[in-house]
């Protein structure tokens, strides 16, 4: 058998099409942002989750430190537990502040981090006790419609 | 006695449609099983995958370029309503890779490649060569069929790939070199929308399908069709049709499968 012009037109054609998959998955997909890298679980309570999702990013000071990977709620409690997975580079103090903030006004969802003072860190595991739900706008309304109406007595 | 005609040639349709489908079954299943000279003898498929695969390229680079143009051009229209033109990349990205990549290059394929099949697979069979090789003791499905089969399925993946990523190139064009929306957002917002998993895999397993899909139906109405120059002219018109409905059923339901809203 032999090579044959066109063997090296349909050897192109696959290439060239792996290489678009390739482009998709890479440059359009978030294929390179899968972290690779080792992470650890933490776990947080909140009384609201709002609208946060599973997969949502877990942010310190803007910078992506993790992704949420469940959430359920906890019938002991009536809370909503959220485990995360942090980066392994990332490592909190036990006081550390979990808010769920909003990336603009209606953006997606995400846990901020917000670190404390304490000398030790949290470990693999451990449950950050300093939480804050998520803004519910009803909740917010009606606080300001209350304040309004106590203003002008 | 004009219902009793009419009764008798609605009835006939029906038999003739379900003989069809069974036939139509038990040929895909006689590929599957007499695929094996297809890859022992790669260079037949190689040789169908030139004339449909390479052959197809030019229109399907093209259309996925003027698609994702339109895209850039229309999703900016809308998008510059909200305030939100970064997420263009995202909207561009997503529409091609989940829908219209897969299902636009199965239909350009449809009737690109799979119209020639029916019509040059006819045409054997009016000419008597399918007959011949019969009698020279050569499996038709195995020597002529499969081979083309083969060829069109792993085509067809590769095809949405290509198309689909020049349409975001064609995307990106009209957004950031001619409009200029922030370039950084533009491939950002987009990496974070697209998942691999759910939406580039998602896209290529409907590829896979529908190639399978035009395929099938190119080569069985060829292989059906009745030997004469009018057959094979029906035949061919019946292949673009049904397997641009079959395309279309398809994606409804691998949609439906796929992004339940979650």
């Amino acid at each position: 058998m032999e090579r044959t012009t066109l063997d090296l037109w349909v050897g192109m054609f696959v290439v060239a099409g792996l290489g678009a998959l390739m482009v998709l998955a890479f440059k359009v997909g978030n294929l390179s942002t899968y972290n690779v890298s080792e992470s650890y679980q933490l776990q947080a309570y909140f009384s609201n989750i709002g609208g946060l999702k599973p997969k949502a990013s877990i942010k310190s000071a803007g910078v992506l430190v993790g992704r949420v990977t469940e959430i359920n709620l906890d019938t002991e409690r009536y809370e909503a537990k959220v485990v995360m997975n942090i980066d392994k580079r990332y490592q909190f103090p036990k006081d550390t502040f979990a808010n769920i903030l909003t990336s603009g006004l209606l953006g997606e969802q995400y846990i901020g981090l917000a670190p404390g003072g304490d000398a030790e860190m949290l470990k693999a595991g451990e449950v950050i006790k300093k939480t804050q739900s998520a803004v519910v706008m009803e909740d917010l309304i009606g606080k300001f419609l209350y304040s309004k109406a106590e203003g002008s007595k | 006695m004009d219902i009793v005609r009419s009764l008798r040639g609605i009835g006939k349709r029906v038999v003739n449609a379900v003989w069809r489908i069974g036939f139509g079954a038990r040929f895909f299943l006689m590929i599957l099983v007499y695929s094996g000279p297809s890859f022992r003898r790669i260079h037949l498929t190689i040789k169908e995958m030139f004339s449909s695969g390479v052959m197809s390229l030019i229109i399907i680079l093209v259309a996925g370029l003027f698609v994702g143009i339109v895209l850039g051009m229309q999703g900016y229209e809308t998008l510059k309503r909200y305030g939100s033109e970064s997420a263009l990349g995202t909207l561009v990205a997503l529409s091609l890779v989940r829908e219209l990549g897969p299902v636009l290059a199965a239909l350009l394929f449809a009737s690109r490649a799979g119209s020639a099949m029916t019509a040059e697979i006819g045409l054997m069979k009016a000419t008597e060569q399918i007959s011949a090789m019969e009698m020279m003791a050569v499996n038709p499905i195995a020597r002529v069929i499969a081979p083309r089969f083969w060829a069109g399925v792993i085509s067809m993946p590769l095809l949405t790939a290509m198309f689909s990523a020049m349409g975001v190139f064609g995307g990106y064009v009209v957004g950031v070199v001619l409009i200029g929306v922030d370039e950084g957002s533009f491939w950002s917002q987009m990496q974070d929308a697209v998942d691999f998993q759910h939406d580039v895999l998602n896209g290529v397993i409907k590829s896979f399908v529908f190639g399978i899909a035009v395929t099938v139906i190119a080569l069985f109405e060829g292989f059906d069709a009745p030997p004469t120059a009018e057959g094979v002219s029906g035949a061919t018109t019946r292949t673009v049709v049904q397997s641009s409905l079959a395309i279309l059923l398809l994606d409804v339901i691998l949609t439906a499968f796929m992004f339940r809203g979650d």
